[in-house]
């Protein structure tokens, strides 16, 4: 749904200015709320509310076959399905662009931090292991779904328990599971979304402001010492500038602190 | 021999599990609500009146009710994979019956309503509670309507009627086994808008049936109505 030449006009002078609608500086993030434990079908789940945007995210695990590539290291599958319960953006259907970027997006955050030790999760090497399903389902889409959704994985990871097996091997949910999923202590990844309108950057945009902007770029941070960077990606045509580039490296440590600091008790 | 019934939980067997009701989840729906039967957690959706595409589905005389019935991935031990399965479309379709006796529909001529309903947790009930949920969910898009719609299931264990079955129930295999029987209601009338049934019942059960059904149904119209008023009031 694209956004009228009028909204993106006013947006682009209040953006210049410094200002937006809600009354927040542009790298501001809205109010951030989480909860763990939402789902007890699944093996880890969490509940992510940024502003209005709410995302829930679980994490299910099944035994299957490693790739032929990494016979000694478990699977990893990130998918999200953005269900028209969320918004009236969003149809029935095959999934569009949108539908394939954002478990993508989340997928390599979360992969290119190492913070699941998959090579724990392989139960007979080269034939049986572990595959870690991270399934994302925005609830109310408000903007920044990209961000939210990687706070809910991280969330849902980090309660996953691995499930018991009964005598044959197979899995057993009567019984209590016990061990946590491995994880890489001192990983934590987020990930941040700029977008841009005009010559100004923001963060945490709501859906309006979304749709109004020209170009998004995500950067996934994973380390709390040195804030390594392990993934990003460009979307949009519009390019930025070295400014803006130098504008985000020197945005994205406090950035990443700052959310790291809320997200401390859960983790 | 029914009286001797014991029931995994300790409940009652005419006792529903602990319900939670909630309007107003989902801010950018119309109309939205939350229902739980105790571990069976329920979210819906409403978006409409709208206009209604492709265009020769659309009723010159009514509006249209389009329900979507869906697990989560995870709301379930074995992952759920993403997407409709057929199981999901035929509840999307009885959801669609039972709900739309009450709905005023010739009031929106050649529009769509969409109730999105998706289950978060399950523990058997599913389809009820998100029938639950839809009810409200469609009262507080203020789609005119002239009662609400209660949903429970009612469950033959060997010979005992028990209401609500969780899903250890539903697994119960001594004597007759279980059946389970899935009724919705119009709350203030004596109007059955679903009755679904997997199992074996005689049908002088049946009769009692959808007697404990429907005294089951005025509890959780309570719930719901409760919901209802929180959000108005506030």
């Amino acid at each position: 749904m694209a956004s009228s030449n009028l909204t993106i006009e006013t947006l682009k002078k209040m953006f210049a200015e410094g200002k937006r609608f809600d009354g927040r500086d542009l790298l501001e993030h809205r109010k951030l709320s989480v909860e763990t434990e939402i789902s007890n079908t699944a093996e880890g789940s969490a509940r992510v509310r940024i502003g209005k945007t709410e995302v829930i995210v679980g994490v299910k695990m099944a035994m299957g076959e490693p790739y032929p590539d990494s016979p000694d290291r478990g699977n990893l599958t990130v998918s999200a399905d953005l269900l028209p319960l969320a918004s009236p953006r969003f149809e029935h259907g095959p999934p569009g662009f949108h539908a394939i970027e954002l478990p993508r997006l989340v997928d390599r955050a979360i992969r290119e931090s190492h913070v699941i030790e998959l090579e724990k999760l392989v139960i007979k090497e080269g034939e049986k292991v572990w595959t870690v399903y991270i399934d994302v389902y925005p609830i109310n889409d408000d903007g920044n779904l990209i961000d939210a959704s990687t706070i809910g994985a991280l969330l849902a990871l980090k309660t996953a328990m691995v499930p018991e097996l009964d005598k044959d091997g197979k899995i057993d949910y009567d019984k209590k599971a016990t061990k946590k999923l491995p994880l890489a202590k001192d990983i934590i990844p987020i990930c941040f979304t700029f977008y841009k309108l005009g010559n100004s950057l923001l963060l945490d945009p709501t859906r309006e402001e979304e749709e109004a902007c020209d170009v998004r770029v995500t950067f996934g941070l994973s380390n709390p010492k040195d804030y390594l960077i392990n993934s990003c990606q460009k979307s949009g045509k519009t390019p930025f500038t070295q400014e803006e580039i130098d504008k985000i490296m020197d945005t994205l440590p406090k950035k990443y602190d700052e959310i790291n600091e809320k997200l401390k008790k859960f983790l | 021999m029914a009286k001797e019934h014991k029931r995994p939980d300790g409940r009652g067997l005419t006792e529903l599990r602990p319900m939670t009701a909630k309007v107003g989840v989902i801010p950018n729906a119309d109309g939205s609500a939350m229902f739980a039967f105790g571990n069976t957690v329920a979210i819906a959706a409403v978006y409409g009146p709208r206009q209604l595409h492709p265009q020769h589905m659309q009723d010159p005389a009514s509006g249209v009710l389009r329900v979507n019935y869906d697990l989560l991935s995870f709301s379930v031990y074995d992952r759920k994979k993403p997407g409709p399965s057929r199981r999901s479309q035929e509840i999307s379709k009885v959801t669609e019956w039972a709900l739309s006796p009450v709905i005023d529909l010739a009031a929106f001529p050649s529009t769509v309503i969409d109730v999105q309903i998706y289950i978060i947790q399950a523990d058997a009930g599913t389809r009820t509670a998100g029938i639950n949920a839809a009810s409200m969910a469609l009262a507080h898009a203020g789609i005119p309507m002239r009662d609400l719609i209660c949903s429970v299931a009612v469950g033959k264990q060997d010979k005992a009627l028990v209401v609500d079955l969780t899903k250890e129930e539903e697994d119960f295999e001594e004597g007759e086994g279980a059946t389970d029987f899935a009724v919705a209601k119009v709350a203030n009338s004596d109007e059955f808008t679903l009755l679904q049934l997997d199992g074996k019942i005689q049908p002088e059960i049946v009769k009692e049936v959808t007697r404990i059904g429907a005294e089951a149904c005025k509890k959780i119209y309570e719930v719901q109505k409760k919901a209802l008023k929180e959000v108005i009031e506030k």
